[in-house]
């Protein structure tokens, strides 16, 4: 970490918090566009409530389309902050640092993102809440035996457990905020939300092991959540869903898109805040890197899914993976297979894993081309499936599209309002790999 | 009477690792550290048993585990729904269920342990603070009678305290 021995404790404070400094124009330039388009989405949504499903495109025999597609995307998109935060911390690599913070607030608002299709996908969304189980006058239970029930279970644990995870390792840093900023208003947020946080040793030890646990429970939730998500297709009875790959498929899937996104966000936020100090090329380099093994992992998968429906001689399950690669939605298919498996692999080398440009570049190519698997497992294999009676085609109606847009700019409406309130950077991680001011020996650890 | 706290700011890790062992010698028990990061070398001479938290975190995913169980069973013979001749506690399905309840309250308890003991509000009988601690300062906080303020502010100075603070009811 050649790059961050110019870095003191006090520069690290100034600079994560001249971060929330008023708001300039150029945010603002972003910050209301994105509301319009937020406004646009919930314009789509009343209309689709007002006018029914059938606004959706969805016509027999295809009744899992976009928002489906959108949902398993956002929850997918959700799963690279947790690794970030808590698996590559039980790992102890420190690239993780710097980058942590702004993973963690991408899952916590992807999965709030996320959450929101299956209601917008319900006929009747008012009801949403007759998916949880509560005492009620007809003496009714919801079937825990149901995929989609244990959805419900895996996605209220993992938004839950990764806001603890997320506010709990900001409470030093609003410390650090609530003892700097000046002006009244700020300072009661702050210091609310810092729980009065002191850094006296009696914190920092239950903190430290109270961090761990946190950790440990978030590894195993996070493949636990797009595994049961990777279930709800798995568990039907469908040529392209039914089979037994699919929970590691999607949990690498997931990782990848995560990944993805994570630069996506990050490339220009270091430009703009200037934190090229802190977000460094080895922190991208290693990215890169995960990016190469999930991408290997994804792309197996793809080749796997036709070994098996040739070997398995099964008509139903080789007409599907024929008509993927050649049939209506080929294209479809194709982007899937050029985004993620061929756009990564200049990653191997090292001059493109540190070239920022590059990056962003492939990071939007694996953002496109993971949007484009969920469509294709979904839509793909619910358009042919046993009988050919009830093969059928469906077409995206705009107030999907519209919905779909909305969806991307409630995400990056949280992200907005978080990059200038929240410490994006943690403030006492990134102290944690400087050195530690010594009298003796200064300099040196 | 514990009711004197006198406060020493340091800008060394092993400057205020000093003064702890040389105030802990002297017999000094109510002492707190302030510091902007964790540091080993602080809990180490600090030598606080382990923290407790692991309790929480143990008893709610019990607890979580326990829930998960008695809901999906309990909930399924209350109104049975008979599939063909398929069980109606069936275990494999209900272990998702069980497996996410059991984090769900595990983590939640922990957070509650994590509250509870780190006295996030309160953590002396005198309070002292200083904003400088959560940027780049450690400090020392010793609570001690009224005799003894001279010895403590004797001790931190001669330790390389910078600033001392004293305060007292």
């Amino acid at each position: 970490m050649s790059q961050q021995t110019s870095l003191t404790y006090a520069k690290v404070n100034e600079d994560v918090i001249r971060m929330l400094d008023k708001p300039t124009v150029k945010w603002l330039a972003l910050f209301v566009p994105t509301l319009g388009v937020v406004g646009f989405g919930l314009f789509c949504f009343l209309y689709q409530v007002y006018t029914g499903l059938g606004a959706a495109g969805y016509r027999h025999p295809i009744f899992w389309g976009v928002y489906i597609t959108d949902f398993v995307f956002w929850v997918g998109i959700a799963h690279s902050g947790t690794l970030i935060s808590a698996v590559l911390y039980l790992f102890r690599a420190n690239f993780r640092m710097s980058i942590y913070r702004i993973a963690e607030g991408m899952t916590v608002f992807a999965v709030l993102t996320a959450g929101l299709f299956p209601i917008i996908h319900l006929g009747r969304p008012w009801f949403f809440y007759w998916l949880f189980p509560y005492p009620n006058q007809r003496e009714l239970w919801v079937n825990f035996k149901s995929p989609l029930l244990w959805d419900v279970f895996a996605v209220s644990t993992y938004l839950t457990v990764s806001s603890v995870f997320f506010f709990v390792g900001m409470i030093p840093d609003i410390a650090a905020i609530r003892d700097r900023v000046t002006e009244k208003p700020r300072k009661i947020l702050y210091s609310i939300l810092s729980l009065g946080w002191k850094g006296s040793n009696w914190e920092w030890l239950h903190y430290t092991r109270a961090y761990l646990f946190f950790a440990a429970f978030a590894t195993p939730l996070v493949l636990s959540v797009h595994s049961v998500v990777s279930w709800d297709f798995a568990m039907a009875n469908l040529p392209g869903w039914h089979t037994t790959i699919f929970a590691p498929y999607f949990v690498a899937g997931a990782i990848f898109s995560g990944l993805g996104m994570v630069i996506t966000l990050t490339v220009p936020i270091r430009k703009i805040f200037s934190l090229e100090q802190y977000i460094t090329l080895d922190n991208y380099d290693g990215m890169a890197k995960l990016i190469i093994v999930t991408s290997l992992i994804v792309g197996y998968a793809y080749g796997v899914e036709f070994f098996m429906a040739w070997y398995s001689s099964n008509p139903a399950e080789w007409g599907q993976f024929y008509y993927r690669a050649t049939g209506e939605y080929a294209l479809f298919y194709w982007i899937m297979i050029f985004c993620n498996v061929v756009s990564p692999l200049p990653l191997w080398f090292k001059s493109v894993r540190r070239n920022i440009k590059a990056l962003f570049i492939i990071s939007i190519f694996i953002n496109i081309g993971m949007w484009f698997e969920r469509f294709n497992i979904i839509v793909i294999s619910l358009s042919r499936g046993f009988d050919p009676a009830s093969w059928g085609i469906y077409k995206v109606s705009w107030v999907e599209i519209g919905i779909t847009l909305g969806s991307f700019a409630w995400f990056f409406m949280f992200f907005l309002i978080f990059i200038k309130t929240l410490p994006a950077v943690s403030i006492a991680e990134m102290k944690e790999i400087l050195p530690v001011p010594k009298k003796e020996a200064k300099g040196h650890e | 009477m514990n009711n004197q706290g006198v406060l020493g700011i340091f800008s060394y890790v092993d400057l205020t690792v000093n003064a702890v062992k040389k105030l802990k010698e002297e017999g000094f028990k109510t002492i707190r550290v302030f510091s902007p990061v964790p540091n080993h070398e602080i809990e180490d001479v600090m030598g606080e048993p382990e923290s407790i938290v692991r309790f929480f975190t143990l008893f709610g995913a019990m607890l979580g585990a326990s829930c998960g169980v008695g809901f999906t069973v309990l909930t399924s013979m209350d109104w049975p729904l008979p599939v063909s001749a398929k069980p109606i506690v069936s275990i494999p399905p209900f272990i998702v269920i069980i497996f996410e309840l059991t984090i769900l309250m595990g983590a939640l308890s922990t957070l509650l342990g994590l509250l509870i003991n780190s006295r996030l509000r309160r953590n002396a009988p005198v309070d002292m603070y200083d904003p400088r601690f959560s940027e780049d300062k450690f400090g020392i906080m010793v609570a001690c009678d009224k005799g003894n303020v001279e010895k403590v502010q004797g001790i931190l100075n001669s330790h390389g305290a910078e600033e001392i603070k004293v305060d007292g009811i």
